[in-house]
């Protein structure tokens, strides 16, 4: 148990980061905005507001294309991003990272392309049953249209721990392997160097879903020894709809084009068309330029930052929340007791968490509630809907005090008692 | 049957309540409350076939057509609707007094998201949000379109 007696170090980078961050500075309902919903998406420090400005103030024209001064500086700064991406994550090479939307897309680019070029009918894939929808749908969609089969490995109870003891059962024969780095609805941490390990001793790709851990802690493909990584840009402090794909090198150049379009080609006649190297083969139309300067500078401030401290602040905010829930009678965590991802969900006795989130925003404080994308799990855990409150390392011990306090009022509320 | 106190409660009267209640806790409060009034739902129509999708919480919603007393004329509607959330439970009873005891071309007629909006509880619960609100207006929409298609001959 942490809860130490003096206030730790980290709550300091909370401290001194909070007045980067315009949005957390708003009052809500004429209350201060606690914003405890950064699994979904995280505030933008200005740094990387500014760098989006600055990019359509100074630079903005097409990439790749453009003979001239604004074409060659949005290449580079496009191209530039691309670099601090694989640095971010350790690549070996630029060549390895595709920029997408997100990571639902950076899933479904490997659904639709590696997994069209190597799955048959037969073929197993094989998944975990706390994947977001995003590792799950697109993964059903492809094994409807190849015929291939899924397989699920279990996980334990409300503490949401994935049974390994059956792994290399259910990799025996498979093709793929696809989980969460991080649960997004239990923050449950799963062991990927190990996963991927038995995936290539089995001889089974692997696919890394590394949305809620890319922004949280130190990231590296090589360590990991990971075929697949996908990831969001607007859960690591930068804006929506740019994310990224690291591919493997060996396994990118076997994978069939995924969009047609321009950027793709490297020359096309009527009949047909030569396709584009790696990783520009993968990325058809003008891509979102502004969107990865917007990423660069994140992940910048990311690493100013250090994400070693970062996980240090948000594992101490998230004890320290699961600690105070404890306190009330009869609530029911979801999760590992101890080192979890950034969030913990919930469900009070009598209390529907909709009713919970939506009386705690009268009151400034943003808790997301629901079935977080991973409907399944929520079904085999029996519950219909959980309340989820999730941290970055702006958020301080002080702000889940008040949250606390919220959620006694709420209840008061809706027992009926004054 | 409580209900009888609701649904003779015109929107002016219950707006007029809502609008007396200063602060949100005491808006929210008086919702809770009408949706503890609500009429139990039969537990077997708590089923996927009347299940509302669309909010968070889960909601239940049929239609019970009444004959007039005469058995002359359309049958009114009685709506039956329940949530396991006390907010979406007390939106529902704003609903059945919208809607409830009315003929579907009745139903039909009523523009659902202005008369709530005169409620004065738009800036806690709009349609938007996923309180089900949206949902059950339209669940309502298309119950009534069915029921008066079915009674067209």
């Amino acid at each position: 148990m942490s809860a130490p007696a003096a206030q730790p170090q980290s709550t300091c980078l909370a401290e001194s980061v909070r007045a980067d961050f315009p949005a957390l500075a708003q009052r809500i309902n004429g209350h201060p905005l606690v914003y405890f919903d950064n699994a979904a998406t995280t505030q933008k420090p200005r740094a990387v507001i500014e760098a989006i400005s600055h990019h359509y103030e100074h630079n903005n024209a097409n990439v790749h294309r453009g003979v001239h001064t604004l074409g060659n500086r949005a290449t580079t700064a496009y191209e530039g991003a691309r670099d601090r991406v694989a640095t971010f994550l350790n690549a070996r090479s630029r060549e390895e990272i595709i920029f997408t939307r997100g990571t639902t897309e950076s899933l479904n680019l490997v659904a639709a392309t590696w997994g069209a070029a190597h799955l048959r009918a037969g073929d197993v894939i094989v998944l975990t049953q706390m994947e977001h929808h995003s590792n799950l749908v697109p993964w059903q969609m492809l094994a409807r249209r190849t015929g291939a089969a899924l397989r699920f490995l279990p996980v334990h109870g409300d503490e949401g721990l994935l049974d390994l003891s059956g792994l290399d059962a259910a990799l025996r024969g498979a093709r793929l392997l696809a989980f969460t780095h991080i649960s997004n609805a239990l923050g449950t941490i799963n062991p990927v160097a190990e996963l991927c390990a038995h995936a290539r001793a089995a001889g089974v790709v692997s696919v890394v879903d590394a949305a809620q851990s890319a922004g949280h802690m130190p990231l590296d493909v090589r360590a990991l020894d990971c075929d697949f990584l996908a990831f969001s840009g607007h859960k690591t402090c930068g804006p929506t709809g740019i994310g990224a794909l690291y591919a493997r090198r060996e396994l990118l150049e076997a994978m069939p084009p995924y969009q047609g379009g321009g950027e793709m080609i490297s020359r096309v006649t009527f009949e047909g068309a030569e396709y584009n190297e790696p990783p520009h083969k993968f990325e058809a139309g003008t891509p979102n330029i502004a969107g990865a300067v917007g990423l660069h500078a994140a992940l910048d401030y990311l690493d100013g930052l250090g994400r070693a401290r970062i996980h240090t602040q948000v594992q101490d905010v998230t004890t320290y929340a699961c600690e105070r829930l404890r306190e009330f009678p009869g609530v029911r965590l979801f999760g590992p007791q101890g080192e979890r991802g950034g969030l913990v969900s919930f469900v009070l006795p009598d209390v529907h968490a909709l009713d919970l989130a939506t009386m705690a925003d009268q009151q400034g404080v943003a808790i997301r509630v629901g079935h977080h994308c991973t409907q399944p799990l929520h079904d085999k855990l029996g519950v219909p809907a959980t309340a989820r409150a999730s941290f970055y390392f702006y958020n301080t011990r002080a702000e889940v005090d008040r949250f606390v306090t919220v959620l006694r009022r709420v209840i008061q509320m809706i027992k009926g008692t004054p | 049957m409580t209900m009888a106190g609701l649904s003779d409660m015109t929107l002016e009267e219950l707006a007029a309540n809502f609008e007396a209640l200063g602060d949100w806790e005491a808006r929210f409060g008086y919702l809770i409350d009408l949706g503890r009034e609500l009429p139990p739902m039969a537990a077997e129509d708590k089923s996927d076939a009347y299940r509302v999708h669309g909010c968070q919480a889960q909601v239940w919603m049929k239609f019970i057509p009444r004959p007039t007393a005469n058995g002359l004329g359309e049958p009114v509607m009685d709506i039956a609707a329940d949530s396991d959330a006390f907010i979406v439970k007390g939106l529902i009873a704003v609903l059945l007094m919208l809607y409830s005891g009315k003929t579907a071309a009745a139903i039909l007629r009523i523009d659902g998201v202005q008369s709530l909006a005169r409620l004065q509880l738009a800036e806690h619960l709009s349609p938007t949000r996923k309180n089900g609100l949206g949902a059950m207006l339209k669940r309502i929409r298309e119950l009534a379109t069915a029921q008066a298609a079915a009674c067209t001959y």
